[in-house]
């Protein structure tokens, strides 16, 4: 009964750390409706500053607490840079494009991070005044964590009453409800996104300084901590902050009494509930849907017209190099092409969910390490000889595609896109955490091709043909009737419908189809490396995949292919050239939202038509 | 038997009674328009007959087969094809393409994944957008049209499904006087043609007047004048909601 209550409070305190952070998140996206994933870094951002403040300050009250609020003003003063120079330019541009931005600050700040603080993990003192604990029911609790429950309500606190009780604040909740209508009323619309993304990034700075006296600050904390404000967030529903209260102390709790009564699922269950609450509440707890979409015809997206010409030339030269090059490579550039090849095909079938689909999937790595999962466990348990395991690949991520993306694709928007996160998470969580039949964390070994295509130029030319087929194939797709009904439930759901096309069908088929061909890239790939670990189903994977749809442009299938090239050959080149090649990557992403906001594919497009036209 | 039936249809949202008890009737081949000040409850009775909205009480039968509350895209594949107020197209594809949609959801072709679309039902798509004036448009997207031309590609639209009822909701906004009456004709011989049913709301009244075979008065959701258009013309209570106002061409 005692341990209960002690777990309870533990589990308050996380809560309220987790409020903290949450909170920022909600309110920056309540006004400017970007989707920081920076966010977790400013909260990293919060907890190294603050030790360099707390260390470097005179010992005392003074110094700890002054480090501390220091080191959160600092943070903000960090994201009100970055909102200056980056995201004030690119309100208007898609969400995705802002999350892209947003990813690409994740990269330079860890990458500045590791500069400035070095790989080690630093440990902070402790604060002065609350070392030690109190006795409760007879066992003792920190006193830190005491301190730590009673902020975050004070916080709320606080902000509601600046929301609530200043004309700032009438503000901010307007332009949460409609920011058009602010922009209508000639508010100095500018002043308060920034006034905002300064305020939400000090409250993520002060979460993350706050930790000091908890944990050691490290180079995992950003990603690690976004992931969690994001379910927060969602489950709360998004620009809520009572609802981000609420899904606090629910995630907080659960965290505390999922450790106790089922240790191995704790990963699972967060998600799992997120899920949940997503399904029953598509807008999370307290969200409000958003009104109606404006407009029917109003879809920018262009007309897809027949490749032109210099493009199907190019095509034509890669085909040729592609088939003729690895001829003179070697064994490690023939391991780089079999990737090239697979990553292709892996953005491609993202591709047919966000370009045509319209929707967005956080998560689509799942469908990858399901497929890589698929063709280990049937090599492993089954002894199945290699062309049995890369069929087992799309059967199996096909399969949980089409369970997760049933519900994925009932939701809209960033809705759909974190529940198509949970999901991932939940695979993931499953391949890390079923050791006996995963591995866990090692993983599963041995997974190598039949003696036949052991040779690497065989299995390059394999894999080159199953990609270049399923890729040629998802093209087809997407220039037949089910591509265009897919297209025509994006540009207008409502004429879809009325021309009876059943929308959430021709969603949930597309987004299996994608799982499909995903799985078929992650099944080339497990073979390729000969093991697969949960690392292939993690977020950062998702992320890649995002980043070479969005690189390369979204609007026709040579976007993610190009994109898909790019990507993998910048990293590829990167990490061979520098340590740094976060800070490198995250530069060229920032850039390219900035100057190229169609992609690579889609500025050469519109480059050669305008060439065209003048002609 | 009438095309469409309509009894007692009933939608109050919050406290607003938008439609109050409606009913009447179009027989094939008729042309009926539905006229009444803005807000008079039009377009939500509209949004009822092909499932949009669910009515709050009352019955809608086609053909004598009850489609009342069925989800819209059931309703277009009972014969059943509209226009909207605010233009519905697909932004991303060319004119050729949106009636190409409508032809291939016709024949149940949707689901096909390997034939490209621009081998599909493109002659007939051809055809009808040339019969509707649009053959010169055909390949632009309907992205960046004018709205007149909208109108008719979503006229177009409504047609590939062969409908039995024709539901248009104010088909000539954004277009000049003269395109108007022109667009009406044409789509009064067609329906004449092949016995469609036409349902329509209309602000001007020229178009009413010269092209409706019957005319029912709306206003304040509830009915209170039907009948030829030289009997309504007279009719006291309409000259004072509606004519009387002096508002014989307003916005939408
Ligand atoms: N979705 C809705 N929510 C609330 N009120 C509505 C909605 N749709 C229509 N109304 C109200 O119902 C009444 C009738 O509207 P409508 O059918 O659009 O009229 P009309 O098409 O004749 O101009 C109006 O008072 C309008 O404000
Ligand atoms: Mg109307």
């Amino acid at each position: 009964m005692e341990n209960l209550v002690l777990q309870a409070l533990s589990g308050l305190a996380s809560a309220s750390s987790l409020f903290l952070v949450a909170a920022g998140l909600t309110v920056i996206f309540g006004v400017s409706r970007i989707v920081n994933f920076a966010h977790g870094s400013f909260y990293m951002l919060g907890a190294y500053l603050a030790w360099t403040l707390v260390t470097t300050l005179p010992r005392g009250h003074l110094g700890f607490w002054g480090g501390v609020v220091a080191a959160a003003l600092a943070t903000g003063l960090i994201g009100l840079v970055v909102e200056v120079l980056l995201l004030r330019r690119i309100y208007r541009a898609p969400e995705l494009f802002q999350l892209l931005a947003t990813f690409g600050v994740v990269l330079i700040v860890q990458d500045l991070a590791l500069l400035t603080w070095g790989a080690q993990d630093l440990l902070g003192p402790r604060a002065p005044g609350l070392r030690g604990g109190t006795e409760i029911l007879g066992l003792r609790f920190p006193d830190y964590e005491l301190f730590l429950i009673v902020v975050g309500p004070v916080v709320l606190g606080l902000l509601l009453l600046l929301f609530h009780r200043t004309r700032w604040g009438t503000l901010v909740r307007a332009a949460t409800l409609d920011r058009e209508m602010v922009g209508a009323l000639g508010v100095n619309q500018r002043m308060l996104f920034t006034s905002v993304f300064f305020l939400g990034s000090v409250l993520a700075g002060l979460g993350g300084a706050l930790q000091l006296p908890r944990e050691s600050v490290n180079l995992h904390m950003d990603l690690s901590i976004i992931t969690e404000a994001f379910v927060v967030v969602v489950v709360g529903g998004l620009g809520s902050l009572g609802g981000a209260a609420l899904a606090a102390l629910l995630i907080g709790e659960l965290h505390a009494f999922g450790i106790l009564v089922l240790p191995k699922i704790t990963l699972v269950l967060v998600f799992l509930v997120m899920a949940l609450v997503l399904v029953v509440r598509p807008h999370g707890l307290l969200g409000k849907a958003p009104g109606p979409a404006h407009g029917g015809a109003g879809s920018a997206e262009p007309v897809i017209g027949p490749a032109p010409r210099p493009l199907l030339w190019l095509g034509a030269a890669a085909l040729a190099t592609a088939v003729l090059l690895p001829l003179l490579a070697g064994d490690y550039a023939l391991s780089v092409l079999t990737e090239f090849a697979i990553f292709v095909l892996f953005a491609a079938s993202l591709h047919l969910i966000m370009g045509p689909g319209g929707m967005a999937s956080f998560g689509h790595a799942a469908y990858f390490g399901l497929g890589a999962y698929g063709a280990a466990l049937a090599a492993k348990w089954l002894a199945a000889p290699m062309l049995l395991g890369l069929a087992a690949a799309p059967f199996a991520a096909g399969l949980f595609g089409l369970l997760f993306g049933w519900f994925c694709v009932r939701l809209s928007g960033v809705y759909s896109a974190m529940l198509t996160l949970a999901f991932a998470q939940i695979a993931w969580s499953v391949a890390f955490q079923w050791v006996e039949v995963t591995g866990g964390d090692n993983g599963i070994l041995g997974v190598w091709p039949d003696s036949w295509a052991a040779p690497k130029l065989v299995y390059y030319y394999l894999t080159l043909a199953l990609c270049l087929g399923a890729t040629l194939l998802l093209r087809r797709v997407i220039h037949a009737p089910f591509g265009f009904a897919l297209r025509a439930q994006r540009d207008s759901a409502l004429r879809a419908e009325a021309i009876g096309i059943d929308a959430f069908r021709t969603r949930w088929l597309a987004f299996a189809l994608a799982a499909v061909m995903a799985g078929i890239a992650g099944g080339l790939f497990a073979y390729a490396k000969g093991s697969v670990f949960p690392t292939f189903l993690g977020i950062p994977r998702s992320v890649d995949a995002l980043l070479m749809v969005l690189l390369g442009g979204v609007q026709t299938l040579s976007g993610p292919i190009i994109g898909a090239l790019a990507y993998t050959g910048l990293q590829e080149q990167l990490v061979r050239l520098t340590d740094l090649w976060r800070l490198i990557l995250g530069g060229i992403i920032v850039a390219l939202v900035l100057f190229f906001p169609q992609g690579l594919a889609g500025a050469a497009r519109a480059r050669w038509e305008a060439s065209r036209g003048d002609a | 038997m009438a095309t469409l039936e309509v009894e007692a249809l009933r939608k109050s949202f919050g406290g607003v009674q938008a439609v109050r008890g409606v009913s009447f009737a179009v027989q094939p081949g008729e042309m009926l328009a539905l006229i009444g000040p803005n807000g008079a409850g039009k377009s939500t009775c509209f949004n009822m007959l092909n499932g949009q909205l669910r009515p709050d009480a009352g019955r809608v039968r086609l053909l004598g087969q009850d489609i009342t509350g069925l989800a819209p895209r059931r309703v277009w594949r009972l014969g059943v094809g509209r226009t909207f107020q605010i233009t519905a197209t697909f932004g991303s594809m060319t004119v050729l393409e949106n009636v190409q949609m409508a032809l291939l959801s016709h024949h149940r072709r949707l689901g096909q994944l390997w034939t490209p679309v621009s081998r599909m039902d493109r002659a007939p798509a051809e055809a009808l957008l040339a019969r509707l004036g649009m053959a010169a448009q055909a390949s632009r997207p309907c992205g960046i049209l004018a709205y007149g031309d909208l109108k008719r590609v979503e006229l177009a639209i409504a047609l590939a499904n062969e409908p039995k009822l024709l539901l248009m909701d104010e088909p000539t906004a954004g277009m000049a006087p003269q395109e108007r009456v022109g667009l009406m004709a044409l789509t009064a011989g067609i329906a004449r043609e092949r016995g469609i049913a036409v349902l329509f709301t209309e602000h001007d009244m020229d178009v009413v007047f010269s092209h409706a075979d019957r005319i029912l008065v709306l206003d304040r959701g509830a009915l209170i004048a039907e009948g030829a258009p030289a009997a309504v013309r007279a009719d006291p209570r309409v000259r004072e909601v509606y004519l009387g106002s002096g508002a014989t061409q307003g916005g939408h």
